[in-house]
């Protein structure tokens, strides 16, 4: 009753064998079902989160949103799609007609990459491989080498400026995110992500370690390029960034893949620091294990376009000062923290929680004395050559 | 033990094969009208003026390399951290101290201002 | 042949043909990317060798770190975009000599090692257990606790040197 993953899969196979076929081909078969099934739900969800998305963000800026197409506007991003289908693709005089036209493909590969290990529910996953979190990190980075091979065969100066500035974000911002995800290995004692979600019971990772968790969701949002990260498309700086010369579907391509990614994120997160499917009754159900998984992911994807909506954008300097400032020497101590804290705390469960909790707190506030201490340098700077930095503005602008 | 790879060896060619499928179809359904203006490099409307090959700074080249280094270090501590619950307190301080050095590392390139974005 | 036989020789002309283009292709951010192609297609083949530890860390660390390095270093370096230079020069032949050389020494070492000639077929246990025994070794006295923290030296060294090199000291100072 409350396992229809199982239930579907062992008829498939019952179906599968009842034909005549071996084994080893039926499982074949089946992983490719499921693989199929997996990326069509990953690409098509999209349409439903890019509609999503513009209505919220029509609604946080007290606007209406796409209304027109369908009920609510439902059917906008078909509408678009649609559009973008039939329109040229353009490759510009000069470019690299083959790295042109692969680099959208690899980028929107590497998101749906991402998918593969994550577990939806007790049984339904794709696959559950034992290096689980570094396949994250390895398969996430290669939508990296997409966006360098687009401002590369680009022929276009903007494009070439926004895939290094891009790439640049983005290697930054890998370092804080593969240290915070030792954290959870460490709790868990395994890298494959099934054992990261069963290690959550009855503790989220989330309590024990709240700075992993937030680390872990800024910097992923700096390697989608959301804003406050969005750089690569500062139109004011350099245009479009680095996908200035795609139009038509290629261009979709791109957009899909962040859209994508933005929700792959919220999914992420809930996998690996809020528990996953864990909540009361999800082994016995794990279609209730499902629902949970998806209410969390919800509310993280809600809080992304919240921050959206909310933040401006970052200069290009303060971004990566942040990155290598902030958050690497966070997450370094972080690890450092979790792992004398975890040694030492006798117990499981919540037995354990009020010394790591301790620890946060600590490290929390010693990054706060850190900022305060360096607040008041920059204004001792700035009042001593006050006078000297406002008229050198004055005469830049 | 391949078993659960045969997922992402189907998966990843699909996350390829999908999307070349959608810019296939547009091969068939967009028109293809090219002509040298539509074609030409796009600079805010004027003509490309110059090479596209701008000179990039080092800055670009510091941050990979300090980014290949802490992913080396990353690649060493997941064994480290996979290992860690069956680890004695002074295993987990000697990987402690293979993290502290790093930051060293860190701080020097920092002192150094080899962080600041110039 | 099996299917993993097929699969292993499909991905082996992969890479054969990423690295003959590698060293083949006239536009050098082409060769870096056949190359990436041959890395990749070394990851499939740890995958194949059940090593999927092995497999993970070429992939981030060759596919993302250095090739991504390699692209920079090329656009730092020289107008790489649409470069056409001769691929090779008088001695060609000498080096094609060398490297079949070098190839079938290291190819005759290897076949008198008995143990490779052996399938790995008794490996019974997770390898969630080798990655665990591997992270074990690493900081156990008796084992590799030297080797593994020489190596944290050598990454403190590399780094240094990398920015010593990249900034010299005379436009560091300053106020910063």
């Amino acid at each position: 009753m409350g396992d229809p993953f199982t239930l579907i899969a062992d008829f498939l196979r019952d179906l599968l064998l009842g034909f005549g076929l071996d084994p080893g081909l039926t499982t074949a078969i089946l992983k490719f079902v499921g693989a199929a099934v997996t990326a069509t739900i990953a690409l098509t969800l999209t349409f439903f989160t890019i509609w999503l998305e513009r209505k919220l963000i029509a609604r946080f800026q007290d606007r209406l949103g796409p209304n027109r197409v369908g009920p609510y506007g439902l059917f906008q991003t078909v509408a678009d799609f649609a559009k973008l289908l039939t329109k040229e693709v353009l490759v510009p005089e000069g470019a690299d007609r083959s790295v042109f036209m692969i680099a959208p493909l690899l980028v929107v590969m590497s998101v749906v990459g991402l998918w593969a290990v994550v577990p939806f529910a007790p049984t339904l996953f794709g696959s559950d491989i034992n290096v689980g979190v570094l396949y994250l990190v390895s398969i996430g980075s290669v939508g990296t080498l997409g966006i360098m091979m687009a401002g590369l065969s680009s022929n276009n100066k903007y494009a070439l400026l926004g895939a290094f500035r891009t790439v640049a974000m983005m290697l930054s911002y890998a370092v804080p995110m593969i240290l915070t995800l030792l954290i959870p290995t460490m709790l868990a004692g395994s890298m494959g992500l099934t054992k990261i979600v069963e290690a959550q019971n009855p503790v989220w990772f989330v309590i024990l370690s709240p700075i992993a968790a937030f680390i872990f969701y800024i910097s992923s949002l700096a390697e989608v390029g959301r804003t406050p990260f969005d750089l690569m498309e500062a139109e004011s700086e350099i245009v479009a960034g680095f996908h200035i010369e795609y139009s038509g579907i290629s261009f979709g391509m791109f957009f899909v893949a962040e859209f994508l990614h933005a929700f792959t994120i919220a999914v992420l997160t809930v996998t690996l620091f809020f528990g996953g499917w864990q909540g009361p009754g999800a082994e016995a159900f794990p279609i209730l294990g499902f629902v949970y998984f998806l209410i969390k992911t919800a509310i993280l994807y809600f809080v992304i376009i919240w921050i959206r909506a909310t933040f401006p954008r970052l200069r290009i300097d303060t971004i990566n000062s942040i990155s290598w400032k902030i958050l690497t020497p966070l997450a370094l101590a972080a690890v450092i923290f979790t792992a004398i804290i975890d040694k030492l705390t006798p117990g499981d469960g919540w037995a354990r929680v009020p010394l790591h909790l301790a620890g946060s707190v600590i490290l929390i506030g010693l990054t706060l004395i850190a900022f305060r201490a360096y607040a008041r340098s920059i204004r001792k700077q700035s009042e001593g050559s006050g006078k000297s930095l406002a008229q050198t503005s004055e005469a830049g602008s | 033990m391949h078993e659960p790879w045969i997922f992402i060896a189907f998966l990843i060619p699909l996350g390829i094969i999908l999307p070349a499928t959608a810019i296939g179809l547009n091969r068939l359904l967009a028109p293809r009208k090219p002509n040298p203006i539509k074609q030409s490099t796009y600079e805010c409307g004027m003509e490309t003026v110059g090479d596209t090959w701008v000179q990039l700074k080092g800055q670009y080249y510091i941050f990979g390399l300090i980014f290949l280094i802490f992913d080396i270090e990353a690649v060493f501590l997941f064994p480290w951290a996979v290992a860690y619950q069956q680890l004695q307190l002074y295993m987990v301080l000697e990987g402690i101290f293979f993290i502290l050095l790093l930051a060293g590392g860190l701080l020097y390139a920092w002192r150094r201002g080899a962080l600041e974005w110039v | 042949m099996t299917v993993l036989q097929i699969i292993f020789l499909g991905i082996s002309v992969i890479i054969v043909i990423g690295a003959l283009m590698t060293v083949s292709s006239p536009n050098l951010v082409h060769a870096a990317l056949w190359l990436i192609l041959a890395l990749a297609g070394v990851a499939a083949i740890f995958v194949l060798l059940e090593a999927s530890f092995l497999a993970v860390v070429q992939v981030a660390v060759y596919i993302d770190a250095i090739s991504i390095l390699i692209v920079i270093a090329v656009m730092l370096t020289r107008r790489a975009m649409g470069e056409t230079e001769r691929q090779i020069n008088r001695s060609w032949l000498l080096a094609a000599f060398a490297a079949f050389m070098v190839f079938s020494g290291i190819l005759s070492l290897f076949s008198q090692v008995p143990q490779l000639a052996n399938t790995p077929s008794d490996l019974v246990e997770s390898s969630e257990f080798y990655i665990q025994e591997l992270g074990k070794a690493l900081v156990n006295v008796d084992q590799s606790i030297i080797p593994f923290e020489v190596a944290s030296v050598l990454l403190l060294a590399a780094m240094i040197g990398a920015i010593f090199i990249a900034r010299p000291p005379e436009r560091a100072g300053g106020d910063s």
